[in-house]
């Protein structure tokens, strides 16, 4: 018996390893499908959480770090991810380290493109957006104003939230407020600036009515004259105001990018079409000269026509008699680079900066005379303006003054994706 | 400022170019309620304006012991060692350009006691050449651009020629009507405020250049200002409207 049960027991001790690698793998195997159903019931309760989240936007999920460290973003359902990319609001995903994990087309519109793996600071450095970022890491969701005032001015209200702890993911909302400030703005400055601007002409006609109602009454060839020049005032009041509800309307949508492509030969051929009358009077000549096959710009095309026109307008008032003006349209650096140029006295180089300062004049009487509204140039910055592009002004006294314009190019037809245009700072 | 648990030098180095980023937000937004202040007679901007300079004295003397320590204990070589010191000097320019933002605001806030002037506008029109001009060097140096941050340097001129026009635009002014001196001259300083702001611009873009490049940008600025050899003779004064 004792020998059997020594014998049996040395069976055992002989056999002992497959019992237990037996034993191990039974007990792995266990484990492994436990394992299995435990991240399937898992990526299930995902699932719904996150259909949950996109159906209600509900309380955040707070998801198991362990599936992939590397990229939070990887959690994302391709739909809500569809969904986030074209949101029209502009959205960024923050990490632990406050570092850019996702930003969709809107944000890149507002911020510019490579975000991607940047620091919040070096992509949005303004304070108070910083310290709503800081402190929705930890837990504290604010709503912030803020603003971006160059180069087009911009007004936001940002939220960031955390929605998530691990690993930890950090919202950041915008919404564009520029429009309303914007119009609130506008409002103001267009009254200040009508009322001040108006103020002159009506001094005028009033007089010559008090004129004409008075001593004046029974002179005929007086009445002639004052009514001509009562004429001449309104005309210009009504100048006045169509000008300054162009700028208005301009300045509304300068951050707004132009979506069109405009051919900028036949714009600027139709704006000299609609000027050779008046050139005609002064018996000077325009010319166009367009290298061939010139390029579209992005652009919004009643806006361009009236950037020329006020160019070509301007050459012609301050060109010489029987001068000449050129506009030549060239391509270089995928702009589009349009030239006005006109032969008449030329520009003082300390007045260059100020011309598109609205309501600066070089020499208020001429300006007067020649019926400008002091506005002409202020309109063509601010088309420069939204459409991302450049104005430059060259003169030399005694021989005229070129004013180019350089726009972005957009893609011909047959290519293929337009060029994002690149922010072109415009300092005038 | 929240102490980062430093892991390894590159993200030290990481750590210090954010907190230069974060000190030129803050100088970006000091500068900005600066002009805001003289654009629209806004005295509660004024005040923002001058309380902003403490922080940023605090994140420069928070980059430079950061740097410091750097300098001391990892001895970093080429691109690391000019990043290090291009934090340096950087935090100096922008801690100048907190300062001249917080003399404008206060300048502001004595114009805004008086009547509006319509210079003012074209003051504040310089200031956003003068902000345009910081958005573009600290996004250079955010994404180390040595390309935008030469468009910096060699666009100041720009900056100079609205100030030559301002300047003499102010001493016609002020010879009309000898009232307007004490106006005048605080709107004179304001200008150089602002042109003094645009030239730490492009000492913040020579200092990217060469954390990028190594080399240096040529030495002959472009300077347009040419304000201290103007006078404006008494018998040619020009009127404006």
């Amino acid at each position: 018996m004792h020998e059997s049960f020594s014998s049996a027991l040395a069976k055992l001790r002989g056999n002992s390893w497959p019992v237990v690698i037996g034993m191990v793998a039974g007990g792995a195997v266990v484990l492994f499908v436990g394992a299995a159903m435990f991240w399937a019931l898992l990526a299930l309760a995902l699932a719904a959480a996150m259909i949950a989240q996109f159906v209600t936007f509900q309380e955040p999920v707070l998801r198991p770090a362990e599936q992939n460290p590397d990229d939070p973003l990887a959690l994302l359902p391709p739909l809500t991810r569809l969904l986030l990319e074209q949101l029209p609001m502009p959205v960024m995903l923050l990490d632990g380290a406050e570092r850019v994990l996702f930003v969709n087309q809107s944000m890149r519109d507002v911020l510019g493109p490579g975000l991607d793996r940047k620091r919040a600071s070096a992509v949005l450095r303004n304070p108070e957006v910083l310290a709503a970022i800081a402190g929705a890491g930890r837990g504290e969701a604010s709503n912030v104003p803020f603003t971006l005032p160059v180069p087009i001015e911009r007004y936001f209200q940002a939220y960031a939230a955390r929605v998530s702890i691990a690993p930890p993911v950090t919202v950041l909302l915008l919404h564009d407020l520029t429009m309303v400030r914007r119009s609130e703005q506008m409002r103001a400055d267009f009254v200040a600036n009508a009322s001040h601007e108006l103020r002159t002409p009506l001094a005028a006609v009033t007089g010559f009515i008090d004129t004409l109602r008075g001593h004046a009454k029974d002179d005929a060839d007086a009445r002639e004259q004052f009514l001509e020049i009562m004429a001449t005032e309104t005309a210009r009041m009504r100048r006045l105001i169509n000008d300054l509800l162009s700028l208005t309307r301009i300045e509304m949508n300068e951050h707004v990018k132009p979506q069109g492509r405009v051919d900028l030969e036949g714009t600027v051929r139709q704006a000299v079409a609609a000027l050779i009358p008046l050139a005609a009077e002064d018996g000077i000549t325009v010319t166009v000269d367009a290298v061939p096959d010139l390029p579209p710009v992005v652009g919004e095309a009643d806006e361009l026509m009236q950037l020329f026109q006020n160019l070509i307008h301007n050459a012609i008032k301050y060109g010489r008699e029987e001068g000449q003006v050129t506009i030549t349209l060239a391509e270089a650096d995928g702009q589009v680079i349009a030239a006005v140029r006109d032969d008449g006295e030329g520009i003082a180089s300390a007045a260059i900066p100020r011309l598109t300062e609205r309501f600066y004049r070089v020499d208020v009487k001429r300006s007067r005379e020649r019926g400008g509204t002091g506005l002409g140039l202020a309109i063509v910055k601010h088309i420069v303006s939204r459409h991302q592009g450049r104005l430059s002004i060259e003169s030399k006294l005694g021989e005229g003054s070129v004013f180019s314009v350089f726009l972005p190019a957009a893609a011909r037809e047959n290519a293929g994706k337009a060029p994002s245009p690149q922010p072109v700072t415009e300092m005038l | 400022m929240t102490d980062h648990t430093v892991k390894s030098f590159g993200e030290q180095l990481e750590t210090l170019s954010a907190l230069v980023a974060q000190m030129g937000g803050l100088a970006e937004a000091q500068f900005a309620s600066a002009i805001e202040a003289i654009a629209r007679r806004d005295s509660q901007a004024a005040e923002r304006a001058v309380g902003g300079d403490a922080r940023i004295d605090e994140i420069q003397i928070e980059i430079e012991e950061r740097a410091l320590k750097l300098l001391a204990l990892r001895q970093p070589m080429a691109v690391d060692l000019r990043e290090t010191l291009a934090a340096i000097k950087t935090a100096a320019e922008l801690e100048r350009i907190g300062d001249l933002a917080k003399n404008i605001a206060k300048r502001a806030m004595v114009l805004n006691r008086e009547p509006p002037i319509r210079l003012t506008q074209s003051l504040a029109r310089m200031g956003k050449a003068a902000q345009n001009q910081l958005k573009q060097v600290l996004d250079s140096f955010s994404s180390r651009n040595a390309e935008e941050a030469e468009n910096v340097w060699n666009r100041d001129g720009e900056i100079d020629e609205i100030y030559n026009s301002l300047f003499r635009e102010l001493l016609t002014y002020m010879m009309e009507d000898p009232r307007t001196i004490g106006m005048g001259t605080h709107l004179l300083f304001v200008a150089k405020n602002i042109e003094r702001a645009g030239d730490h611009c492009t000492n913040i873009a020579e200092v990217v250049y060469h954390m990028v490049r190594a080399g240096h940008l040529a030495n002959n600025r472009p300077k347009a200002d040419h304000t201290s050899e103007t006078s404006v003779p008494f018998e040619t004064r020009e009127t404006h409207a």
